[in-house]
């Protein structure tokens, strides 16, 4: 499933896929953490970055993943690109294609536009974010940072807190983190969230106390400051005061729970500059670690064939 | 055809010889010894096992993936699995000697040799294989063989190791055609 037409949303992908990336990246963070970061893997492969809506660090830690694996990495981003010519995203991803190469990694603002896009392609894509549809390798890097934790994610009591409504990373966590049998509880402001949520399987909830109590892992989401001129909230401080981390509501949590964030952080809106660098329980940082060994592992078995081989 | 060419006894006293030659040689200590995986990682703790037995002396083993540094990934079908190199030492200035079940065409070997000069820069690498059933595509030889066994290029061998969870040890050739 992985294998052949890549990786557009953890919806679509298995359990088994799921855990088998996961596992694949804990060998790929090892290489990361060595002297001689590459391998031979993807050497005469060739990587597209293409990206439809800017972001940086998504794109270097993609960049960094492909060439750690030794393929070759071309960055193709919305300001140099025939779009604002008028061109058609299928005929831009059409034009790169003729040039043969074996995987795309494509951010586009357009929700859905990736089950478009392989419709289209032969080759392989992994989605770096479709506008609040998913972002299907945060979700997997950030299984991977509560796998690396707490050994398990099932049963596990899951909260993703903030702007759920207009949050990829909210759906791809729900989708990954579902199937692997964690608890998601998504805590947002009614505005930033419809109650059909849970159709996903979450518990939706706009009480913090019932969020996090007993929390095994804590999700913040960024809220992009543009959301207030749209009254989703009335303001930054109440925000903050209503729906933020705080030590105080962090004591709610389990002694052992973990704090993570996609990023990047707005200190003192919906995380406290305290929480944000409390070595003890925050793993933003290993988040983005994290992110470099699951784009690897994900660029390996979307492009990397081969099977566990015996040639006796 | 299957014809089984090393029993357990057989196969116990192929890695007790190389684990004497081994002691003799090696001066430089601890020994360390790196298996390859899967059949290699338990080649290398039995001879680390006799090693210490018989030569009283400090060995270390370590764990060696080489999926990612294959030659033929596109040429396969199917994913790989990727499992973690598990080495707890360095390998700078280190006399290694990698432990593989079968020597054939010299690829594996030449992966290993790769991946582990990736980890650091050992002083010197040598090579104990419990079989060497020739069919060499590289210029790679073993210095440490528990048995040379002539075998037509279609043929495999099968090593079977306690350690798998097989309950038995034994070396199979299995002819094609048969």
């Amino acid at each position: 499933m992985v294998s052949g037409k890549g990786i557009i949303g953890l919806k679509y992908l298995g359990k088994n896929d799921i855990e088998q990336i996961i596992e694949t990246a804990f060998s790929m963070r090892d290489i990361s953490r060595r002297s001689v970061k590459k391998v031979p893997t993807l050497r005469g492969k060739t990587v597209v970055n293409l990206f439809f809506e800017s972001s940086t660090r998504t794109k270097t830690s993609f960049e960094l993943a492909a060439k750690r694996l030794s393929a070759d990495v071309v960055n193709f981003s919305y300001a140099s690109s025939s779009t604002s010519k008028g061109e058609t995203t299928i005929d831009t991803a059409k034009n790169i294609e003729a040039m043969n190469p074996d995987v795309f990694i494509v951010r586009h603002a357009s929700s859905g536009i990736m089950e478009l896009l392989s419709r289209h392609l032969k080759t392989p894509l992994i989605s770096a974010g479709d506008g609040t549809n998913e972002h299907p390798t945060q979700g997997l890097l950030d299984i991977m940072t509560i796998r690396d934790e707490k050994k398990r994610i099932d049963g596990l009591k899951v909260v993703v807190a903030g702007d759920i409504y207009h949050s990829r990373v909210a759906r791809s966590d729900i989708y990954g983190m579902g199937k692997l049998g964690a608890k998601v509880y998504f805590f947002s402001p009614p505005t930033m969230i419809t109650p059909d949520y849970e159709s996903l399987g979450a518990r939706v909830t706009y009480d913090a106390k019932e969020a996090f109590t007993d929390a095994d892992v804590i999700i913040m989401l960024r809220i992009q400051l543009e959301r207030q001129a749209a009254g989703l909230f009335p303001s930054t401080r109440e925000y903050a005061r209503a729906f933020g981390l705080n030590d105080q509501r962090l004591k709610l949590a389990k002694p052992d729970v973990i704090v993570m964030h996609p990023g990047p952080i707005n200190r003192g809106l919906e995380l406290s500059s305290s929480v944000a660098d409390n070595q003890e329980h925050s793993r933003i940082l290993r988040q983005v670690e994290n992110g470099v060994s699951v784009r690897m592992s994900a660029i390996y078995h979307t492009i990397g064939e081969g099977h566990e081989y015996t040639d006796n | 055809m299957k014809n089984k060419i090393m029993d357990a006894t057989a196969i116990e006293r192929a890695l007790k010889r190389i684990a004497h030659e081994i002691i003799e040689k090696h001066t430089a200590v601890p020994i360390t010894i790196i298996g390859i995986r899967t059949a290699g990682v338990f080649i290398a703790s039995r001879l680390a096992d006799y090693i210490r037995q018989f030569g009283q002396v400090p060995v270390q083993t370590g764990i060696l993936d080489i999926t990612l540094y294959r030659d033929d990934t596109a040429l396969r079908t199917g994913r790989a699995i990727v499992r973690a190199t598990e080495i707890q030492f360095p390998v700078d200035g280190a006399f290694v000697i990698l432990a593989d079940d079968v020597l054939f065409t010299g690829r594996t070997i030449r992966a290993a040799l790769d991946a582990v000069m990736d980890l650091g820069r050992p002083k010197s690498i040598q090579l104990a294989v419990l079989i060497d059933r020739g069919h060499r595509e590289l210029p790679i030889k073993a210095d440490y063989t528990g048995k040379n066994v002539p075998t037509a290029d279609g043929d495999a061998i099968k090593v079977v190791l306690a350690e798998s969870g097989s309950g038995e040890d034994a070396v199979y050739v299995m002819q094609k055609g048969g």
